[in-house]
């Protein structure tokens, strides 16, 4: 391959980027998660922070991601990169890598970012790893994130390693069959290092009004044409209903297998529970496979993962691909006909029983201690 | 004897089962509280060459094979008794004795559409008089320059509301007897054939179920299937064959019923434990299990010899015998497994043991399966 | 005009796991399926099949035994199967694997209007990278997460979703979609078809078929090619059992109710 440039020197390759998503002029939430993220391992590795935005006129945009901790966004404005396309932005971003030789590049886990990601790596040839929920490079931090994280015995195991420099590299992880494996992935003789991080997973910081005035926007030089871009977007279109926030709920109650002898009058009195409680209705895979319920609520391994402040799980089994997108849950309450179904593993309260009878009573007593309070 | 599957019968056997379990098994429980013939199953079982699996790709069959064939009604009647008959019917009583004793004229004429399923196919032996002993058969054909006229009726017709094309058994010479009758392929629109009301039955209920009338009814005299006097021999052999389909359906019904239980013992809690761990269980759940397995051997064993044109009415109905009896055994001790739930219609196991009593009683009762196996035997 | 689909066997992670002791998979004990989305890659290339009559060709990379996996996709109506396989092959991450299956695709050879279907994303790992890396190396245009697809020449108009709506997309031949769930449902192989699946076509593109393709090297393939490597591999922890209340009743209701209140939750 002619592309050596990434793997003879890679101490040539300083920084991290953050590919920021925007659109429609609109800057994606997870953009905001990636920066913090960015700004931590940027620390640890004594270097810049810096945003890669891509776009028509997005200049207004670039500075809050000053505020989330990134030093510098290039910016790259062009009526050719108003709506997404694979080709344009690859060109665009691959140009800039070579040009400037950042060591870790990070893209949301969006669809947008999973078509991006992969093509950019093959055309960098570097590795990329897909859907990272866990990011390190300092050494003791990853341990650290072990010791709670796996259940390896971190105190008995060696993190040496003759090939990379383990402490200066970055530590991918990212969970694999379904979420029955973590696999923690490097990346140690190309640059940059590539991933997709799946959104929700990284915490946001706090928003510093200070720092936002203190980035700096920069405007590379790039080449694009017409005929660079083999697609033509047609148009884009939001969909007309309101998608469900399930990553921003403070509270979810999820349906699963357990509804189907009553599909709809099951999701009913989910939304009745959530209703009560202030939150939204998700769902295990079984029942957006059924096409009970539309893919937007799915929680787990395909679907969202998401972290509420409590996590009602009606009728689910718990299969591990569901555990993988809501076990961090605040508190979970799992009601099932089957006292051995693997949810009860997870949850803080347990009920064995029909959830077509629970939950009208729980509905009536969650009322009853409101009205107490 | 080899009872490995070949890699076709393994490919097939898959779709078998999810097609059974993702198409099929939704509506099983519908279709009985309903009593509805259910088409649109046919429909999809159509279109995946299931309605004509054994007959040759020329006459618009799959160009399988009869193990294969049994194999689909043995997965089929592991979730839906109703649905494994519709095709046991349609194949072993109209299909085969069209393919096996109709003129090539005929075969390209009937078949395509039967092994297509744009057509449905049914069989009409029985009469309020002539039941096991079949020789007595009342309904009569007249032959009347280029067509036949038929007068009687026939009951218990399996497909019989759905049906287009039915193979009917008609007296031409009452007197010889058993060789005076006639087999005859009728259609539907045939003038003066109409069908009665639906039988309502204790299982199989979404089966169509009903009496066929033949007043003066028209029939082509290229119609004869085989020769005049011969339809006895039609008959007994396509019985035959359908044994090995209703043989199918009874090891599928036995064999849902053990895995429903199965599943339900290792969920069940009573003092304490799970139903599964109570030796009872246990051993109910292994006989169960021999018995259905025995089964499987005498079916698959009956259904290679035919496909290799072996002899095989005696394995047929030692097959037939065996299954029926296994399947109403193990499913009624299934419903006693499941206790006071298993009686309810809230799980499919009454359902299977209403379906598994029919199969010690159509296409041969088991008393008749006991006396063709004796005769084979040469006790007499 | 042919269409070429990708395709992987994969472990059935809906199922039992299990993990061996040193945290790698125990593929034996694991039953294998054909991965879903790329089901519906398969059912988009016989829909294009029945309309248009084209032929339709299944890739798949590895171990021999992805032989039955070709098979049952020539009982749903695919003409024809290659199988990658080899023992240089093994241990490939994404972009490895990328490049050998390009390198076969290239070697059996791509029309102007030919287009080749993937599916979105495999259940093993999740990437959904070689669709689209695939594409990169034979310069392809791509289009990813197809929800719908219409062809009109050799122009086709997709339907790309996103998590917030969709975009159309206009792509001319040839090119790569990946297809998700959402596109349609795979048919059943039928019976006939099972009993024509091994006298189709199959043929076995092994390291010496390939070897002299450029994208082949022992830089870019197996586990030496591979840019990422695993570093560690581990179970997650599970989170200790929980109160398991008592009764399914109002007062068990009321109980947990309470809890909630008392802390603050609700």
């Amino acid at each position: 391959m002619a592309a050596n440039f990434n793997s003879a020197d890679i101490a040539a390759f300083k920084n991290v980027w953050v590919f920021c998503e925007q659109r429609q002029g609109k800057m994606m939430p997870t953009t905001f998660e990636l920066i913090s993220e960015g700004r931590k391992l940027a620390d640890e590795l004594g270097v810049q922070l810096c945003g890669i935005l891509l776009g028509d006129n997005v200049d207004g945009i670039a500075k809050e991601l000053g505020g989330y901790g990134a030093d510098k966004v290039y910016v790259c404005n062009s009526p050719l990169l108003k709506n997404y396309t694979t080709d344009g932005f690859t060109k665009v971003i691959v140009d800039t890598v070579e040009d400037l030789k950042p060591e870790i590049l990070l893209f949301g886990a969006s669809n947008i970012g999973r078509d991006l990601a992969p093509r950019c790596a093959a055309r960098l040839h570097t590795g990329l790893c897909a859907d990272c929920t866990h990011l390190d490079v300092d050494l003791d931090g990853y341990v650290n994130f072990l010791r709670t994280g796996s259940s390896l015995d971190v105190d008995n195991m060696s993190f040496e390693s003759k090939l990379f420099d383990v402490n200066k590299n970055l530590k991918m992880t990212r969970p694999a069959f379904g979420g029955h494996l973590m696999a923690t992935i490097v990346c140690p003789r190309f640059r940059p290092a590539m991933a997709t991080v799946r959104p929700g997973v990284m915490k946001k910081r706090v928003y510093d009004e200070a720092l936002a005035n203190k980035v700096e926007i920069i405007h590379p030089a790039f080449e694009l044409n017409a005929e660079d871009v083999q697609t033509e977007v047609l148009e884009v279109v939001k969909a007309a209903k309101k998608m469900v926030d399930l990553i921003g709920a403070d509270f979810i109650v999820s349906v699963g297998r357990g509804i189907s002898k009553d599909v709809e009058g099951g999701i009913k009195l989910a939304e009745q529970l959530a209703e009560e409680l202030g939150g939204v209705v998700g769902s295990s895979r079984a029942c957006v496979d059924a096409g009970w319920i539309s893919a937007d609520h799915q929680v787990g391994q395909t679907g969202k993962t998401v972290h509420p402040k409590v996590y009602v799980a009606l009728g689910i089994s718990g299969a591990i691909q569901h555990k993988a997108g809501m076990q961090d849950s605040e508190c979970i309450v799992a009601v099932n006909k089957n006292d051995t179904a693997p949810i009860f593993e997870v949850a803080d309260y347990g009920i064995c029983g029909d959830l077509f009878k629970i939950v009208p009573l729980l509905i009536d007593s969650i009322k009853a201690a409101k009205a107490a309070k | 004897m080899d009872f490995h599957l070949t890699k076709e019968q393994l490919l097939v056997r898959k779709m078998y089962r999810e097609f059974a379990e993702n198409e099929v098994k939704p509506l099983a429980a519908e279709i009985d509280e309903e009593e509805r013939f259910p088409m649109e199953t046919v429909e999809k079982m159509a279109k995946l060459g299931m309605m004509g699996i054994y007959f040759p790709k020329e006459y618009g069959g799959a160009g399988g094979d009869v193990l294969s064939y049994a194999m689909c009604v043995e997965e089929l009647a592991k979730v839906c008794g109703t649905t494994a008959v519709i095709v046991s019917a349609h194949t072993s009583l109209c299909c085969a004795p069209i393919f096996e004793h109709g003129t090539e004229e005929q075969k390209k004429k009937y078949l395509p559409d039967l092994c297509s399923g744009r057509k449905i196919g049914a069989f009409g032996l029985t009469e309020p008089n002539a039941g096991t002993d079949a020789s007595g058969q009342q309904t009569t054909a007249v032959l009347e320059g280029d067509h036949y006229v038929l007068n009687g009726s026939k009951c218990f017709i399996t497909n019989g509301n759905v049906a287009d094309t039915f193979v009917v058994f008609a007296m031409t010479d009452k007197s010889k007897g058993n060789h005076g009758i006639t087999a005859f392929i009728v259609e539907k629109d045939f003038p003066g054939f109409s069908q009665g009301k639906h039988e309502k039955k204790m299982g199989i209920r979404g089966s169509s179920t009903c009496d066929l009338i033949f007043e003066d009814c028209i029939v082509p005299k290229e119609n004869l299937l085989g020769q005049e006097g011969k339809g006895f021999k039609i008959a007994m052999q396509t019985l035959d064959g359908g044994r090995i389909g209703i043989a199918s359906q009874a090891l599928g019904l036995g064999e849902g019923a053990i895995d429903e239980v199965v599943k339900y013992t290792q969920e069940r809690v009573q003092f304490h434990k799970r139903l599964s761990q109570f030796q009872n269980t246990q051993f109910q759940i292994a006989d169960m299990h021999t018995r259905m397995q025995a089964s499987q051997f005498l079916v698959y064993s009956a259904a290679m010899k035919k496909q290799n044109h072996e002899p095989y009415s005696m394995d047929a109905a030692m097959a037939k015998l065996y299954a029926a009896e296994s399947a109403s055994d193990v499913t009624r001790r299934a419903v006693q497994l499941f206790g006071g739930y298993g009686y309810t219609r809230e799980y499919p196991v009454e359902r299977m043991m209403r379906d598994a009593k029919i199969t010690e009683i159509y296409e041969g009762t088991s008393e008749v399966q006991r006396m063709v196996i004796a005769s084979h035997l040469g006790v007499k | 005009m042919k269409i070429i689909v990708t395709v992987k066997q994969v472990p059935d992670t809906s199922g039992k796991v299990a993990v061996n002791p040193d945290g790698t998979l125990d593929r034996a004990s694991m039953q294998t399926i054909i991965n879903p989305d790329d089901m519906n890659a398969v059912e988009a290339a016989l829909k294009l099949k029945d309309e248009l009559g084209c032929k339709v060709v299944a890739f798949t990379m590895g171990p021999p035994p992805a032989e039955g996996m070709l098979r049952e996709l020539m009982a749903m109506g695919v003409d024809e199967g290659v199988l990658v396989s080899a023992r240089e092959f093994g241990g490939s991450d994404t972009y490895a694997t990328s490049q050998i299956i390009a390198a076969a695709i290239d070697t059996y050879g791509v029309d102007d209007d030919d287009i080749i279907l993937a599916g979105r994303q495999a259940i093993d790992g999740d990437t959904a990278q070689v669709g689209p890396q695939i594409a990169e190396k034979l310069h392809l245009p791509q289009v990813t997460y197809a929800g719908e697809i219409k062809k009109e020449g050799n122009t086709l108009t997709v339907k790309r979703m996103l998590e917030d709506g969709y975009m159309t997309i206009k792509v001319g031949t040839p090119c790569m979609i990946t297809c998700i769930k959402e596109l349609n449902t795979p048919r059943y192989l039928s019976v006939g078809g099972a009993f024509e699946a091994y006298s189709k076509p199959l043929s076995v593109m092994d390291y010496n078929a390939l070897k002299d393709h450029p994208l082949i090297d022992a830089t870019t393939i197996g586990l030496k090619g591979s840019p990422t490597n695993i570093f560690k591999s581990f179970t997650p922890p599970q989170k200790g059992v929980g109160l398991m209340l008592e009764g399914a009743d109002k007062g068990t209701t009321d109980k947990l109710a309470g809890i909630l209140a008392s802390k603050h939750i609700i």
